[in-house]
């Protein structure tokens, strides 16, 4: 057992050093020293406690997502529409907001609504990929992709229409919330403990659901075989729904992270990406809560390492997409590969 | 075309399945691989026909070494296999199934692929229609699909892995008949199986396996007594019948009406006492899936009653069936029983109470060493479903069905299982009967239905026989009835 379990250490190891491998190519085709560029990133990620910060506002929301995809690819769902549920959470939370803040409640209570009012809007927009999917017969990917259209377009609408700033509305956003509204911030950074503590809060729940429950292990069953589970007495309908919907809420607390937190107003890319880079995260963890904590600070390190990348080498920040997709394509590959050359045990 | 297997050896894991075995078989031959289960004979098949690889070992084709690295290249070498569970596409027609594994050309002729598909079936006389769906068929009518697409891509050695278990007792003749042909043709079939009255009435020669090892050949007159010792090491003789069926509860049937594609079922009635074994005879998809799916709750009848235990359960979901002490196990092991990927003490987790809301990981372990114990599983605990062999994933199934039933509904219970497992199985079915669960099973074994029976409903076409009394009916009387004489 010990030594089946090295090999796929090798052969993990050996994805990673393909796709820099291949990342080094793509930088020398451009005429850029890959080594530099490397210790730029690292160096942009790292070098101080604030850029350490600001991956950290990266990492937060990207932990959120992939924990709630953790739970939708282990019921054997793509959950595409996630970027649309991180949109529509952002919306409802940013509708709270503007609901509450002229009232006289205290403000934790209206960021606390805010929150609750943006999982909501996260779940119901995954409910609808959910419905679509059982009583529609409409495939959760292409539902979901579709969602994530209509989710965009409200977000602009919204910005542009009903909720524009006073004279002309702008493609940077919604009128910015009072300070009051604002998650506190650590001193000296953009990062705010209280969605640390929500990211962490939100891996922890997820994992000990997936690792430790009836209804994981229930939800597994349904992803890995949905007639046997039904056999066996699971309603399958309901935990894929089910499944929808933590996902969705997750999502849509992310959506909240980045308006109270981050960027404290809608904008129309409020979603930053982060629910299809938390879909290549979930895919590189194979179901693991554990690196999905690590792996999403590695990708968000990545994203916030390379923002430099353009001054100083002249080279896009895009390089950290290049490297991010690599890793899971070549993660994919060697897996496969292993598949095929280890012994079955 | 000459078969020659030298020194194959194959491992999973910790098990040996193939051990240094060589076997001839000349032209125009019938073999018979005769084995228990996880004897090793599926592996070596598999082997010979590319879909898994030998550790190490030769495979000569009429004295040529030959690579077979997957089931293509032994189509092209003339190996065809037919799968203990047959491989094909559910979502596709029959006839668009049947073109697939043609090799070249970019459009299929598929006129001419037609035609020739109308041939083959009506030199076998098989009843499939090609342009039906093929989840729309039954086990046995996908192992004729199988046979006619093998033999139209050339095979000319034809692998046939327990092909008599899914399959009527006249689709059977047929079977033979065909195998009769192929043979005189100088072609070869290698016939595994377990069941020593098809392997003695078809083989020309037989080899046996046991734990991996060829521990033996034989040639006609064959000795079942031989046979049976060099299978297990001891000799088996059937568990006794005892009558069981008392009092008066259990399932009321009254005039159950069934519509499913191709069949309609009227007017079925039934009292099913409790305790007492109900089998349910005929060819394959004559409806009797249709009606032990009725009486599961998985499919709605369009018209008459249904009441378990005075309970009427008419149209009412499924999970009330489940309330309700009905449990369904079906035949497709992998596909509708079993979770691959989780492993046993997940599925005792899943299928047993499950109080509060995080998982008591050491009662379950428990309660899984257990199962494994009593149903004589060879497995661990940590042993996913898809790597134990057909029949540990059998007694699985049935290790994890809740106790007590009132009703217990069996697909095929014993199919692809050698007599031995069967034996245990009925003994341990028979086991709950005597605490009062009624028992209903399909099976195209007309010995077990007969023998593990109370009383006996024979399908044909959609017609319904009346109960019949198992002890007072013979063989040949049930076979007759399967055929649609006597209705």
């Amino acid at each position: 057992m010990k030594s089946f379990r090295w090999s796929t250490v090798g052969f993990q190891v050996l994805a990673v050093v393909l796709a820099l491998a291949f990342t080094s190519l793509v930088l020398m085709i451009a005429g850029t020293p890959p080594l530099a560029a490397y210790a730029n990133i690292l160096n942009g990620a790292f070098n101080s406690m604030k850029s350490f910060a600001d991956v950290a506002v990266a990492w937060i929301p990207l932990l959120i997502v992939t924990a709630g995809l953790l739970v939708t690819f282990s019921a054997g769902l793509w959950n595409i529409g996630i970027e649309g549920q991180i949109m529509v959470g952002a919306i409802f939370t940013t509708g709270a907001l503007r609901l509450l803040q002229d009232s006289a409640l205290p403000s934790a209570l209206i960021i606390v609504a805010g929150f609750l009012a943006g999982m909501l809007g996260g779940a119901l927009w995954a409910a609808l990929a959910g419905l679509l999917k059982i009583y529609g017969g409409v495939n959760e990917i292409f539902g979901g992709l579709g969602l994530n259209f209509v989710a965009t377009a409200l977000a602009l609408w919204l910005i542009f229409g009903p909720w524009k700033r006073p004279g002309v509305g702008s493609m940077s956003g919604t009128e910015p919330f009072p300070e009051a509204l604002w998650l506190p911030l650590l001193p000296g950074t953009r990062l705010s403990g209280w969605s640390v503590a929500v990211g962490l809060v939100g891996i922890i729940v997820i994992y000990f659901l997936l690792q430790g429950t009836y209804f994981g292990l229930r939800l597994k069953a349904v992803g890995r075989n949905a007639r046997a589970a039904f056999l066996l007495g699971i309603p399958t309908s309901m935990y894929g729904l089910l499944a929808f919907l933590i996902c969705g809420a997750l999502a849509g607390a992310a959506g909240a992270v980045q308006v109270t937190g981050v960027y404290h107003r809608l904008i129309p890319s409020i979603s930053s990406g982060y629910g299809f880079l938390g879909l290549m995260v979930a895919m590189l963890v194979n179901y693991q809560a554990i690196w999905a904590v690590l792996v999403s600070l590695f990708f968000a390190a990545l994203n916030i390492g390379s923002i430099q990348l353009p001054i100083v080498l002249k080279v896009d920040s895009s390089l950290a997409g290049v490297l991010q997709g690599a890793l899971v394509l070549f993660f994919m590959l060697m897996d496969g590969v292993r598949r095929r050359f280890q012994p079955k045990s | 075309m000459n078969v020659e297997l030298r020194n194959i050896h194959k491992h999973f894991g910790k098990v040996h399945a193939n051990n240094d075995i060589t076997l001839n078989i000349p032209a125009g031959v019938i073999q018979g691989i005769l084995g228990e289960n996880g004897a090793g004979k599926s592996t070596l098949m598999k082997v010979l026909s590319g879909y898994i690889h030998a550790d190490s070992g030769e495979i000569l084709l009429d004295g040529q070494p030959v690579r077979i690295t997957a089931p293509a290249d032994a189509i092209r070498c003339g190996v065809g296999m037919l799968h203990q569970d047959p491989l094909d596409f559910p979502p596709m027609r029959i006839i668009d199934n049947f073109i697939l594994g043609q090799p070249g050309g970019l459009l299929p002729n598929r006129r001419q692929a037609e035609r020739e598909f109308h041939e083959l079936r009506t030199r076998f006389d098989f009843n499939i229609n090609p342009d039906a769906y093929v989840d729309s068929l039954t086990v046995g009518e996908r192992q004729q699909l199988e046979i006619l697409r093998l033999l139209w891509l050339g095979a000319r050695v034809l692998i046939l892995d327990e092909p008599t278990t899914g399959i009527s007792a006249a689709q059977k003749t047929k079977l033979f008949a065909t195998l009769r042909i192929l043979a005189e043709q100088g072609k070869t079939a290698i016939f595994v199986s377990h069941k020593l009255e098809d392997v003695e009435e078809l083989c020309h020669r037989v080899a046996v396996l046991q734990r991996g090892r060829l521990v033996g050949e034989a040639a006609p007159p064959y000795v079942t007594d031989d046979l049976v010792r060099m299978m297990f090491g001891k000799g088996i003789k059937l568990a006794d019948r005892a009558a069981l069926s008392s009092g008066k509860c259990g399932l009321s049937v009254t005039d159950l009406s069934i519509e499913d594609v191709r069949l309609n079922l009227r007017h079925i009635s039934l009292e099913v006492n409790c305790g007492e074994v109900i089998g349910l005879a005929g060819m394959e998809g004559s409806g009797q899936r249709q009606f032990l799916r009725v009486c599961g709750g998985l499919q709605r009848p369009v018209g008459g009653h249904l009441h378990l235990n005075g309970h009427d359960l008419t149209g009412k979901p499924y999970r009330n069936f489940l309330d309700a002490g009905v449990a369904y196990v079906p035949a497709s092991r992998l596909e509708e029983g079993l979770i691959p990927g989780l492993t046993l003490t997940e599925h005792f987790i899943l299928t047993g109470k499950q109080p509060g809301f995080f998982i008591n990981r050491a009662a379950a372990q428990k309660r899984t060493e257990q199962g494994i114990e009593d149903f004589s599983i060879r497995g661990t605990p940590a042993s996913q479903v898809e790597r134990l062999s057909g029949g540990n994933q059998q007694r699985a199934l049935l290790a994890l069905q809740r106790s007590p039933l009132n009703l217990l509904l069996l697909e095929h219970p014993t199919r692809g299982l050698d007599i031995e497992s069967s034996i245990w199985i009925w003994g341990k079915l028979k086991e709950r009967c005597r605490q009062g669960t009624s028992i209903i099973f399909i099976s195209a074994d007309l010995d077990e239905i007969l023998h593990y029976s109370d009383r006996v409903l024979v399908f044909f076409g959609g017609r319904v026989s009346e109960p019949l009394d198992a002890a007072s009916t013979s063989v040949d009387q049930l076979g007759q009835l399967i055929g649609g004489k006597g209705f």
